[in-house]
């Protein structure tokens, strides 16, 4: 079961669409990216990142592969599946359409 | 996809977890590499087992991997009780091996649809009401004519399909000296068509190959006849065979799995109806009419339409039976048309051994369930030692139904191990039975195909089995009170409560088994040893035919020439064997008026047969050479009885009705009864005649077959049997013997089921036995071993051995009573749905329930015995010093 999280619902979107602009990370690659991309603002958890995307791994929206860093240590990198580029759409969307109803709630009280 | 790669993680679970680890060492490592404190990313990780389990649940089927473990620790608790878990797998393994064996034979025989195409729309045309000898009797043969009615009235419904009983039949590929024995079954040329069959050689009958009588002689070969016969060689077609005086061609070959309807016996050549000789006799039946409905159709409205045509065909037949008795035509004319379901085909096989098998079934199940209570008497008691290891697991964490899962995945280890070993001995016993179901000079060819029936019967059985014996212990572990099981102070009581239902159900069912064992062999017994009247001792039966018919002084100088034969004793002739299966009646009348509706047997013998036969005279002679029919005749007991009070006949004149002629007969001769024609039925009233016959005009008739009768010298007649087939040839090369059997073989015959039967019955009867008394055992000896403490303690105040011994067997045997008395009754019950497969013998005698309760009394003291000694011999002071 995952843990409830600040980042519920928005965690796979990010990484997902983190993944679709530069494929082929790590997960610390993507956990920075998180950060910087948010101004700081957003920190994923390393105890909801890995179960994160061992789960999407196993959805098949995402694959991962073994590399040797220069440094001699293999490590795990991951890029988005084509049914991932379809997941992430779905996501999208929905984001959009959830952001822009809570707005509508903000503006309205 | 997901799942399956699950799956698969599942069964490399190590190495999944070393490369999560990998990873995360990994992000660790690239942290401190971007500058953060070492400690502090660790702690971000938060605690390192946890996020792996987490990991690992999404990446694996945890349900698998549980599943593993659980297999992987139920294998080495077995391997821990050596023998016990020996004793359960080869117990259960003999058990669920026989049930498997049994469900394939009634498969094979009973459940199997035909290789055709929707066989569930195959229906076989019967007659249902009272038979000549006022019995109740369903009747599947019909005549041609009426045949050919019912189905053009049926036309827009249902396909109507001739097909002939399958016989054995002599034919030849060259010469008369090479005949050779072969299936023969007349069809309706568009039964294949019908029945959705490709050729696989050749071509099929169609409707063209059936229309005029006598002008179609071809014929298509069985696949297997083909195969024995001719080495799957293409030449075969075109090739013909002579029947009698016919000359066949072969024009196909049928598909493989096809060998026709008559489920029991596989067909080797099919011919077309029209080359029957009663295809145009109206009082001859001699097929089954099967009818296969078409799409959408009900089976009733088409027994509807067939009524009227068929009642009156029934009436017209009825006008023509002058002088057969009222009763006799009312019977015939009361006949009921019924359809009968034949997705499986229909065959007298079937139907001799559709109870047998079936009592079989249950007798093998009821031992897989005194089977299966053993196990589950001995998972119990084992769960009991066990106890403390499961409150551990439940006080540090363990669900319930992990518990569970652990048991059963014990329970189903023992019983796919057993199921494995049962698999095997089913493929061995299920052929085993099959070779023993007829006589070996004729054996029964049902198609025991491993198939996926079988083998899902048997995975099925396997899963019912591990839930009868794993399910209770297991959910009684499972309910495990950790805190007063680690104190070590749960009721024991209760699981004995169960142990001793369990031993009750076993007892009761051994009892039945046994029970049914008993009246199966006493049948065989009686049945064996009912006296047939005559002798079979070194006897020969030549079944031998003339072509063309020759006239008796003919056949008679044959006999002669045997009978200076070296090695031969005595030679007679009849017009068949005695109890060979043929059967000639007709009724009796004097002065014209029927005596009663009673159908009487005929027989033709020669001076001499009675001799041969060993039957002695009562009173008047045995005929002479110029003695015919019309004429005189020999009559037996029955017939006095029926017809003089059983006062001497000799000297009485009577009349025979037979085939729509009546001829006058003087009676000559009485002997005693002879069995005839079957030896379960009630004798009937028997005529034996002369064998010439001499026509309306006083000329004698020639004769087209009859039966050498040989006693020889030798104690093994069958010796003999090619010399004579010999001598017959030489001395007349007309005659030819077409079939030699010796007289004890037809004798054998007519018990071969019950012997089947009661070998079987006898067999499982041992193993119940067996079980029942090792369950008892069990329970004896893990009660007395629970109870050391309180038997101490009555032994150190006081208690005689005596009482110790009555203490501790006391309840086992009360259940093993209650069993025993729930068992009779259950017996009884049931006797009546095996009354038709037995012979003399009354489930209600003494004896018959005596015998099982003596057998399970024995059993159960002897069973007894060794845990009693164990009880008396227990050391009240080092018992008490245990804990």
């Amino acid at each position: 079961m995952p843990k409830p999280d600040s980042l519920q619902g928005s965690l796979d979107l990010m990484v997902l669409k983190i993944l679709s602009r530069r494929p082929r990370l790590h997960g610390y690659a993507i956990m920075s990216a998180i950060k910087d991309w948010s101004g700081d603002v957003l920190r994923a958890e390393e105890g909801s990142l890995y179960p994160a995307l061992h789960r999407m791994e196993e959805a098949g929206w995402i694959r991962a592969e073994w590399i040797t860093k220069d440094t001699g240590r293999r490590a795990r990198i991951y890029e988005l599946t084509a049914s991932g580029k379809k997941q992430l759409a779905a996501e999208e969307s929905r984001w959009e359409a959830v952001t822009s109803a809570v707005n509508r709630v903000l503006r309205t009280v | 996809m997901s799942l399956w790669s699950r799956i698969f993680n599942g069964f490399r679970g190590e190495r999944l977890s070393r490369e999560i680890d990998e990873e995360f060492q990994s992000h660790l490592e690239e942290a401190v590499a971007q500058g953060r404190d070492p400690a502090e990313a660790r702690r971000a990780f938060g605690p390192a087992l946890l996020q792996l389990e987490e990991s690992r649940d999404i990446r694996l089927a945890s349900w698998l991997d549980s599943l593993r473990a659980d297999a992987v620790f139920g294998c080495r608790q077995l391997l821990k009780r050596k023998a016990t878990s020996a004793a359960a797998v080869l117990s259960l393994a003999l058990a669920i091996g026989a049930c498997t064996a049994a469900f394939s034979l009634i498969d094979a025989l009973l459940l199997r649809p035909l290789p055709v195409a929707h066989p569930e729309r195959l229906y076989v045309l019967a007659r249902e009401g009272m038979d000549h000898r006022g019995q109740f009797r369903t009747n599947e043969s019909f005549e041609y004519p009426l045949f050919r009615q019912l189905r053009a009235v049926v036309k827009d419904q249902a396909e109507m399909i001739a097909i002939s009983y399958a016989t054995r039949t002599d034919l030849t590929y060259g010469s008369d000296g090479q005949m050779e024995r072969a299936w023969r079954q007349y069809v309706s040329g568009w039964m294949f068509d019908s029945f959705g069959l490709k050729p696989a050689l050749g071509r099929l009958f169609t409707e063209d190959d059936d229309r005029t009588p006598g002008a179609h002689p071809y014929a298509v070969l069985s696949y297997d006849y083909w195969t024995n016969r001719f080495g799957r060689d293409p030449r075969a077609i075109g090739r013909t065979f002579r029947i009698g005086n016919t000359l066949y061609e072969i024009v196909g070959v049928a598909p493989a799995p096809f060998s026709g309807t008559e489920t029991g016996i596989a067909i080797d050549i099919f011919l077309p109806t029209m080359m029957h000789g009663s295809v145009t006799v109206r009082d001859d039946s001699w097929f089954r009419a099967f009818v296969k409905l078409k799409p959408g159709i009900v089976a009733e409205p088409v027994r509807q339409r067939m009524l009227g045509p068929y009642q009156q065909v029934q009436e017209e037949r009825a006008r023509g039976y002058t002088s057969v008795p009222q009763e006799q035509i009312a019977h015939f004319l009361q006949q009921k048309l019924i359809l009968e379901p034949a997705a499986s085909g229909n065959s007298e096989m079937q139907r001799q051994y559709r109870s047998a098998l079936i009592a079989l079934g249950v007798l093998v199940a009821l031992v897989l369930s005194i089977a299966c209570a053993n196990v589950a008497n001995l998972m119990t008691a084992q769960a009991a030692s066990r106890t403390r290891e499961m409150a551990l697991r439940v006080a540090i964490g363990a669900g319930r139904w992990r518990l569970v899962q652990q048991m059963l995945v014990e329970s189903a280890l023992l019983a796919f191990l057993a199921a494995a070993i049962g698999g095997l001995f089913a493929s061995w016993s299920a052929p085993f039975v099959v070779q023993r179901i007829n006589p070996p000079s004729n054996p029964a060819r049902l198609v025991l195909g491993a198939d996926y029936r079988v083998l899902g019967f048997g995975l099925a059985l396997t899963l019912v089995v591990t839930c009868l014996f794993g399910l209770a212990p297991a959910l009684r572990v499972s309910a495990v009170r950790p805190a007063s099981a680690l104190k070590g102070g749960d009721d024991p009581h209760s699981r004995r409560r169960t142990m001793h239902l369990l031993i009750a159900g076993q007892v009761a069912f051994c009892f039945v088994v046994l029970f049914v064992a008993g009246l199966f062999v006493v049948t065989f017994e009686r049945l064996s040893h009912a006296t047939t009247g005559f002798s079979s001792e070194r006897l020969l039966t030549l079944d031998t035919v003339a072509r063309p018919p020759q006239l008796e002084l003919l056949w008679d100088q044959v006999a002669e020439h045997l009978r200076a034969t070296p090695g031969v004793e005595r030679v007679a002739m009849a017009n068949y064997a005695l109890l060979s299966g043929n059967f000639g009646g007709g009724f009796i009348l004097f002065n014209g008026a029927p005596a009663n509706d009673v159908l009487a047997q005929f027989l033709e013998v020669s001076p001499g047969w009675l001799d041969t036969m060993k039957i002695p005279l009562r009173d008047g002679r045995d005929f002479r050479t110029d003695d015919t029919v019309p004429g005189v005749a020999i009559v037996n007991e029955t017939f006095a009885r029926t017809y003089f009070n059983g006062q001497d006949p000799v000297g009485k004149r009577f009349e025979r009705q037979m085939w729509g002629m009546r001829a006058h007969f003087d009676i000559v001769g009485w002997v005693p009864d002879v069995r005839f024609h079957d030896m379960r039925e009630s004798l009937a009233p028997t005529v034996f005649v002369p064998l010439s016959e001499i026509d309306l005009k006083g000329a004698p008739s020639p004769r087209g077959s009859a039966t050498f009768l040989v006693r020889t010298a030798n104690a093994n007649p069958l010796a003999m049997a090619s010399t004579l087939r010999r001598e017959v040839a030489r001395a007349q090369p007309g005659l030819r013997v077409s079939n030699i059997r010796t007289q004890r073989e037809l004798v054998d015959q007519q018990t071969i089921r019950e012997r089947l039967l009661a070998m079987l019955a006898l067999f499982f009867a041992a193993v119940a036995l067996l079980l029942a008394g090792i369950g008892l055992y069990g329970v004896l000896d893990y009660s007395v071993l629970q109870r050391r403490r309180e038997i101490g303690i009555r032994m150190a105040i006081g208690a005689s051995a005596g009482q110790i011994a009555r203490h501790v067997t006391a309840d086992t045997f009360l259940m093993a009573l209650a069993g025993a008395v729930a068992g009779l009754l259950l017996g009884v019950a049931s006797v009546r749905s095996i009354e038709t497969l037995l012979y003399q013998v009354k489930p209600t005698d003494l004896a018959m329930l005596a015998l099982p309760s003596v057998a399970i009394l024995a059993a159960a003291m002897l069973a007894a015995l060794p845990a009693v000694l164990r009880a008396v011999r227990i050391d009240p002071v080092s018992s008490l010093r245990v804990e």
